[in-house]
């Protein structure tokens, strides 16, 4: 179901936890579908030196997660605000066409923790939360 | 790595016993039974055979009342439309609960959509159980059927069948019972409950899988829905499952003998789970029926906690589970029964079901009471909700 990569992420994830005193913080999903991702990050002269996270949520909420603070880590906070789920997703490898939408959220906590710290409005990225069947 | 299945509700696998019973029938065995010739006749007998032990295990009064199916869902279909179209006349309406197998609920959604069949669903306590004077109540002059589950596949609440089956008879209106995973876990018997049609499945209690029955009493009518053949008294066209049947037939007899033993072993190995779990893991909900429960059935939600990533977890340490998480069931939503019994959708995706079966040990069971706490909380550590009460 899972690629190796996704699986790693999921049984290693990297930078769980959460920033004390986060110069941005931001939190998507609810609990009804199952998929709630919270992003805390650091800001040192317009990078991100810090990016922590949590997830209640499936393996691909879980490797989702983990993969963008390692893509963001070191950005500028201007690229970092580039990064889509897509992306995050393609860097994985890929997921399981299922998992593309209702669990594939880590980028919008990421855009909307830098929206916190810039003070910015925050807009979600299109979901379609009603995916019925996706036959592959 | 260790291996532990505990997915015994899922399938179960097959006796080596029942296995060596079919294997003659590949080859030596191979007739067709409706066969007038000899390789016919020389089959024929065996699936008579079967029959009769299928018939034994339920206690139905004669083996001509089982009709052989690809399955438990076959069963549901056949019972469930099979009625619904001979009693047109008589009435258009089923009652059954919010919590019965898709085998069930899709079944009469479709006679609703395609047959105009209206369907009562009858809601359950917090323990998964009906009230039963909702079924009275819900009983009108145009009722033609009850299908009511036996017990539950995945909380393993165990209903009123007895009482279902004297109101049922009461009120003349027929009862149709999915029990497949009653059959061979806990003792059924259709006479004295008074049940019409019963669902069993072959692999649920280590027989093979696409085999089942259904049990039709005797002076009960129904339309058939396979078409073609004259097989099962004209009630299921299609040359017979010999090798299915005839394990069918024997995991029948193995299931019998065994019934007292396996309902014991698998009870003791339930509540040192259950106990377990409650003992070292702090905030769980034990989903289903304190006692009136399923002897395999274990079923608990962690709380803060999504019920894939515990059960790739414990896939990792080789251990064997489902969820009704929403993750797993292949929608948004959480499992419909775990929502029915009144649990939250949060609640509801960190459910974890462990169903035992006739192969599993005691150590086993502390394997799983050693590997799950820290699976929980690596997975609590990780959730926002957790730190969000703490």
């Amino acid at each position: 179901m899972y690629n190796e990569k996704v699986m790693d992420h999921f049984q290693n994830p990297r930078n769980v936890g959460e920033i004390e005193n986060p110069d941005g913080s931001g939190q998507v999903g609810n609990p009804t579908c199952g998929d709630i991702m919270k992003i805390t990050i650091k800001v040192e002269d317009g990078k991100i030196v810090d990016c922590k996270f949590k997830t209640f949520g499936c393996g691909a909420a879980v490797a989702t997660s983990s993969q963008v603070t390692e893509m963001v880590i070191g950005k500028t906070v201007e690229e970092a605000k580039k990064i889509t789920n897509k992306m995050v997703a393609e860097e994985l490898g890929g997921l399981p066409p299922v998992k593309m939408h209702c669990s594939n959220l880590a980028a919008d906590a990421l855009r909307k923790a830098i929206a916190d710290y810039l003070g910015e409005d925050f807009t979600e990225e299109e979901h379609d939360h009603h995916h019925d069947i996706e036959e592959d | 790595m260790r291996r532990v299945y505990l997915d015994n509700s899922a399938t179960t696998p097959t006796r080596p016993e029942v296995v060596e019973a079919m294997l003659p029938f590949f080859t030596e065995h191979f007739g067709n039974p409706s066969s007038v010739h000899s390789f016919g006749r020389d089959v024929s007998k065996y699936i008579t055979e079967s029959r009769e032990q299928v018939a034994k295990l339920i206690g139905a009064k004669d083996s001509s009342e089982i009709i052989f199916t690809s399955g438990g869902t076959e069963a549901d279909n056949l019972a469930i439309i099979g009625i619904a179209l001979a009693q047109k006349n008589k009435g258009n309406h089923i009652i059954t609960t919010q919590i019965e197998h898709h085998g069930v609920l899709h079944t009469c959604e479709y006679l609703k959509k395609y047959h105009g069949v209206e369907v009562t669903y009858l809601p359950v306590n917090e323990y998964g159980q009906i009230c039963l004077q909702d079924l009275e109540n819900a009983i009108t002059d145009k009722t033609i059927l009850i299908t009511i589950m036996f017990a539950n596949n995945e909380i393993g609440t165990i209903q009123p069948v007895h009482e279902i089956g004297n109101i049922a008879r009461t009120k003349g209106v027929l009862f149709h019972t999915d029990a497949v995973q009653a059959i061979g876990s806990i003792p059924v018997n259709v006479q004295e409950m008074k049940i019409d049609m019963l669902s069993l499945s072959g692999h649920k209690f280590n027989g093979p899988k696409g085999v089942g029955a259904l049990y039709v009493r005797k002076g009960v009518k129904l339309v058939p829905h396979m078409h073609g053949g004259a097989q099962e008294r004209k009630r299921r066209g299609s040359t017979h499952n010999t090798t299915g049947i005839i394990g069918l037939g024997k995991a029948a007899e193995l299931a019998m003998a065994d019934l007292d033993e396996k309902q014991k072993k698998l009870t003791v190995l339930r509540d040192k789970l259950i106990k377990g779990i409650e003992e070292r893991v702090p905030e769980i909900i034990l989903n289903g029926h304190p006692t009136e429960r399923l002897p395999q059935n274990v079923n608990v939600c962690f709380k803060y906690i999504e019920g894939e990533s515990l059960l790739l977890n414990l896939d990792l340490q080789g251990i064997g589970a489902s969820s009704g998480s929403a993750c797993t069931s292949g929608s948004l939503d959480p499992s419909h029964v775990l929502l029915a019994i009144g649990l939250s959708h949060e609640v509801a995706h960190g459910s974890l079901r462990l169903t035992l079966g006739i192969y599993n040990t005691e150590e086993e069971i502390d394997y799983v009471l050693e590997v799950l706490p820290g699976v929980v909380e690596k997975l609590r550590q990780m959730s926002p909700l957790y730190n969000a009460t703490k």
